[in-house]
């Protein structure tokens, strides 16, 4: 059993828990994540780790709740415990002196965009951070990417904070005022890192994307997180998560993690009915 | 045994198992067969004619002596026949239900040169099931401590076996496995209709109580690398990760939704119990038109899953004819009897989806058996110009399996041949890095159940040997 010993809400549908999962904190590299499931029932999910005390023991785990599993686990309190944590899974970042590094964030995309950019800027890059979310409540870690960026720009989609508009927008004019960079690390929502892909190609700029298909193992025995990279297949689990982001079929992999939308709407309206939080009132309009 | 006894042991015939009948099992995921009662495996027992030389000892792969155990179930011994059996194998109430017998022990058994071989398999199963289902089950004696001890990666069949083996010897073992749950392809590949979970629950918990120490969610190669394993005290590694790295075909619309591996399928169904979503979590695709490609094992396991799911249609694709269907007869029969659908001498070619990206069709083309090939079976040719479509919604992958990269990618000094399996001495098991041994699928590619287990009592041998000489 790992234990949750903190929870911190960051926006109403983003948490973050720091559970006890001590080989996991003294092993893990940024870029690194774990598969938790939470009971003997449970689905077996993956997510980023963002941080970790060794010392004590601890990862740090942010979630946005998108589904029954990571709703369950937005109910779980301080002292409760998760069933299974196994990691740290993947490739950890391949992080040297690049020069000047962009890292862009989207909506929860910047909870695993923070350790990258901690890992970038403690090799000596200048790390240059652009952050995005729908509006100023959604927008997560803004303090902790200032402690580990040069430079930060902020866009809300309705300009509730920062500028207007998208990071990719922000990234353009970057670009465009011949701001230095030497790679540009990119996660969001697949359609975000799709289209930053597509603004740094034509100025041949390195881009890495951290990818997040549907697992089971996290190990490569099931082949669930495939992608078409460079024409071949790639397990995200071993091979990744992270990957040069002109070489991703991006829009396979939007297709691939829609699999399960029939049958994730069955298990959240289960959920909200048996035992969800959540009630429904009616206004009365 | 005298002349006319063994004319009289000859006039029995094989005693089937009694089984859920077809149309009732393809609605439901127990086990397919009931086992013998008592006096039904009595009887069968006695079919066995005692052979002065017996060929189904040098037939078994972990060399059970079989006329034994045999000739206690005649005398009603059940419980003594079980642990005659365990004195060899570790593990025969899985044996009993998944070995290939018809390649191995019943192959040769002498009474099968005219008739049918004695159901040695199925007796396996009984004596098993009996001393576990009567509570009979008895820890041996663990001699005091030997002050070694051994890190075992992977708790498949090689895994227990080596486990069960060294800590009856006085060794500390502790067993690390990446997934959440023991018993490696017993719990994800094989499903619960033909070895049910309880039992190798059951199998895992025996090892547990006899002192083996079980670390789940530890993949080895990530939270430890085996040197670290060597370096934090452990005098020895035996390797049995088993061969999970999922072939694909690689012809176009491989990603469509809907085309799994068999590992993915087999793993959502049986571990992650998806068949019974939502009341668990994890969901899979209940297709209507499902097709599976391949003739292994797998590939039966795979579609007789599907089948449960409650499908229109499952096929079976293989290219080559059912002559050479690698898979067990026992197992094409039940599929068969299920009304699984053989599509002989066919290829798939490609994938075809729809506009979400949704598997719809597979095109295949149509083959035939041309000359022999290195295994020495015929090799399939496809027709030229006999491409047609089988509209299907669901595609199972079951083509076979590479060794998992985790352990070689992070283990300086470990030598691999050109796919990527270990290379062991076969007698020994034994690596090229010192103090770590290697068994089962990691070594084989895709084997069985009972040769990973030979591959671990072997390497158990070499592991107890090297731990007291320390030579290598």
């Amino acid at each position: 059993m790992f234990p949750i010993v903190e929870k911190k809400v960051l926006s109403p549908t983003v948490f973050q828990l720091k559970v006890v999962a001590p080989t996991i904190a003294r092993k893990r590299k940024p870029g690194q994540f774990i598969i938790l499931r939470i009971h003997e029932e449970g689905e077996r999910i993956p997510l980023t780790i963002v941080d970790s005390d060794p010392e004590k023991g601890t990862i740090t785990l942010i979630v946005q709740e998108v589904g029954k599993t990571t709703a369950l686990l937005g109910t779980m309190k301080e002292g409760d415990a998760i069933l299974d944590v196994v990691g740290p899974l993947g490739k950890p970042t391949h992080i040297k002196n690049f020069g000047t590094a962009v890292v862009v964030g989207g909506g929860i995309g910047i909870a695993p965009v923070y350790p990258i950019s901690k890992g970038l800027k403690e090799a000596g890059n200048r790390v240059v951070a652009i952050l995005g979310a729908r509006n100023k409540d959604l927008l997560i870690l803004e303090r902790e990417m200032r402690a580990v960026s040069d430079e930060v720009y902020i866009t809300t989609d309705d300009g509730s904070y920062g500028r207007k508009g998208f990071v990719t927008e922000m990234l353009l004019e970057l670009i465009k005022k011949r701001v230095r960079m030497d790679m540009v690390l990119g996660i969001g929502p697949l359609p975000m890192m799709k289209a930053l892909c597509e603004v740094t190609r034509p100025y041949g700029i390195y881009t890495v994307v951290s990818l997040n298909p549907i697992m089971v193992d996290g190990t490569g025995m099931c082949g669930a997180c495939r992608i078409t990279y460079d024409g071949k297949v790639r397990f995200v689990c071993v091979d990744g998560p992270e990957f040069d982001g002109h070489k991703v079929d991006f829009d396979e992999l939007i297709k691939r993690n829609r699999t399960y939308l029939k049958e994730e709407k069955i298990a959240m309206e289960e959920f909200t009915y048996h035992e969800g939080p959540k009630c429904y009132e009616t206004t009365g309009e | 045994m005298d002349p006319k006894e063994v004319k009289e042991r000859l006039k029995i015939p094989r005693q089937p198992m009694p089984e859920q009948d077809p149309k009732e099992r393809v609605r439901n995921f127990n086990e397919v067969p009931f086992g013998y009662p008592p006096e039904l495996a009595m009887k069968e027992a006695m079919r066995c004619i005692q052979c002065k030389k017996p060929l189904c000892v040098e037939g078994c792969p972990v060399e059970i002596d079989i006329p034994a155990f045999l000739d206690l179930i005649v005398q009603g011994k059940f419980v003594e026949a079980a642990r005659k059996i365990k004195e060899k194998n570790a593990l025969p109430a899985v044996c009993g239900r998944v070995c290939p017998q018809e390649d191995q022990c019943e192959k040769v058994c002498v009474v099968g040169k005219k008739g049918e071989p004695v159901a040695i398999g199925n007796l396996e199963r009984f004596a098993a099931d009996y001393e576990r289902e009567t509570g009979a089950v008895e820890i041996p004696e663990i001699p005091p401590p030997t002050g070694k001890s051994v890190a075992v990666v992977g708790s498949g069949p090689a895994g227990l076996t080596v486990a069960g083996d060294l800590v009856k010897l006085g060794h500390k073992v502790t067993i690390f496995e990446a997934l959440h749950a023991p018993g490696g392809v017993l719990m994800y590949g094989i499903p619960e209709f033909r070895l049910p979970k309880s039992i190798v629950e059951a199998e895992v918990d025996y090892l547990k109580r006899m002192g083996v120490e079980i670390i789940c969610n530890a993949p080895i190669g990530k939270i430890e690398t085996v040197d670290e394993l060597l370096q934090n005290g452990y005098d020895a590694v035996f390797l049995g990760t088993g061969a999970g790295l999922p072939y694909f075909m690689g012809i176009p619309g491989e990603n469509l939704i809907g085309v799994y591996s068999a590992n993915e399928y087999l793993t959502r169904v049986n571990l992650m119990k998806a068949y019974r979503f939502p009341e668990y979590d994890t969901p899979v695709i209940r297709g209507k038109k499902v097709a599976v490609i391949g003739g292994g094992n797998t590939a039966m396991d795979a579609a007789r899953t599907a089948l449960r799911l409650g499908p229109e249609k499952v096929y079976i694709i293989y290219r080559r004819s059912r002559e050479e269907m690698p898979a067990r007869l026992g197992e094409i029969h039940h599929g068969e009897e299920e009304g699984i659908v053989f599509k002989f001498l066919t290829n798939p070619v490609r994938f075809i989806g729809d506009e979400e990206g949704r598997l719809e069709a597979i095109e295949c083309v149509r083959m035939e058996l041309g000359e022999p090939d290195e295994s020495g079976r015929r090799r399939p040719v496809p027709i030229p110009g006999s491409e047609f479509k089988i509209p299907v919604d669901t595609a199972i992958i079951a083509i076979g399996n590479g060794p998992n990269p985790l352990i070689p990618q992070t283990t300086e000094g470990l030598k691999v041949n050109k796919w990527g399996n270990i290379i062991v001495d076969p007698e020994t098991g034994k690596t090229s890095k010192r103090g770590v041994f290697s068994g089962g699928d990691i070594v084989r590619g895709g084997s069985t159940v009972i040769l990973a287990m030979g591959d671990g009592r072997k390497a158990a041998r070499a592991i107890h040997e090297y731990l007291q000489t320390g030579n290598w």
